[in-house]
């Protein structure tokens, strides 16, 4: 499978995502912001980080950079892309998908472990999770309070876009179990068709047990497993 | 030259967690205000050459990196610039 990871100036969890690829046994690939084709490529991942400094707000600049075009192209082709935490405020301010991330609602940078449920399994990113699972990834962010006009909150519900939820250690979303005052509780969500996921957490960070967990590693071998079988079966 | 003072704010619709930090912290020093928002100011300064379509362009600008249309406003004004 072939696997990008864009690095911009500023990423800082890059390597942490390459590491963790490494560790599934994939052999990723990094590319430089400044490139320009995305060709080739089976996924396409944007780490997270404060490219170009968070500067004006946070993936504004980011969006704009030359491997963005082929990005945005890539990703209306159907390609797979997967934004985390930085990446998913470059999603979102690229338009791939709806709403933005704005300062937490305490104003607090958070860095904890985080409770999150898994609302869908149909997808090439959450195929090997139960449906309505608990699970614990990091978030480590300052901006993360996910913010939607009503409307657009509506849609993403009735087309089931939301994939993670921040919820209590129960699994019951309520103010205690959202960190950040985002909407809903939205911790991920995905666009129309299914190829774009951004998404808070981080699941690179919990993919071996000795760094603390392994929740985000079925988010990866999903991933594979949905590249597998298109290889397989063709699509 | 031109110049154009643009000003980029929250849209109503959005909470500002700084406004309100701010805000709470001006009525503990004992200061009569309601609300605080917090938004951006920018300078933008023109060459000559872009005079003629500066509205225009200024709202392009503004509209595609200088102010995020889903959760912020913004307004500019142009001027001589000595």
């Amino acid at each position: 499978m072939k696997i990008g990871i864009v690095r911009f100036p500023g990423s800082n969890c890059e390597v942490d995502v390459w590491e963790a690829w490494r560790v599934l046994g994939q052999e990723p690939k990094m590319l430089w912001h400044q490139e320009t084709s995305v060709r080739g490529y089976d996924l396409i991942v944007l780490p997270g980080g404060f490219s170009y400094g968070d500067y004006l707000r946070t993936g504004a600049i980011a969006r704009f950079s030359p491997i963005m075009e082929d990005v945005i192209h890539f990703a209306h082709e159907g390609g797979m892309v997967l934004g985390i935490c930085n990446g998913f405020q470059i999603l979102t301010e690229c338009g791939l998908l709806p709403g933005a991330l704005l300062r937490n609602k305490d104003l607090h940078f958070l860095c904890q472990p985080q409770y999150l449920r898994v609302e869908r399994t149909d997808l090439a990113f959450t195929s090997l999770y139960q449906e309505g699972e608990v699970i614990q990834i990091p978030i480590n962010h300052g901006e993360g309070n996910y913010s939607i006009d009503d409307a657009g909150l509506k849609e993403l519900e009735e087309n089931g876009q939301v994939v993670f939820r921040y919820v209590d250690k129960t699994g019951v979303e309520n103010e205690l179990g959202n960190p950040n005052g985002s909407r809903h509780n939205i911790a991920g969500i995905v666009n129309r068709t299914g190829n774009v996921l951004g998404m808070m957490p981080h699941p690179e960070r919990v993919v071996e047990e000795i760094v603390g967990g392994t929740d985000g590693q079925r988010l990866l071998l999903s991933l594979v497993q949905a590249w597998e079988r298109r290889m397989q079966y063709g699509a | 030259m031109l110049k154009a003072k643009v000003t980029v704010t929250l849209k109503k619709s959005i909470l500002d967690p700084q406004g309100s930090a701010v805000e709470k912290a001006l009525k503990s020093m004992g200061y009569k205000v309601d609300e605080v928002r917090i938004g951006k100011f920018m300078e933008v300064t023109l060459p000559e050459a872009a005079r003629e379509n500066a509205t225009e362009m200024m709202h392009e600008i503004c509209h595609k990196l200088l102010s995020n249309p889903v959760i912020e406003d913004y307004s500019f004004e142009l001027e001589d610039k000595e």
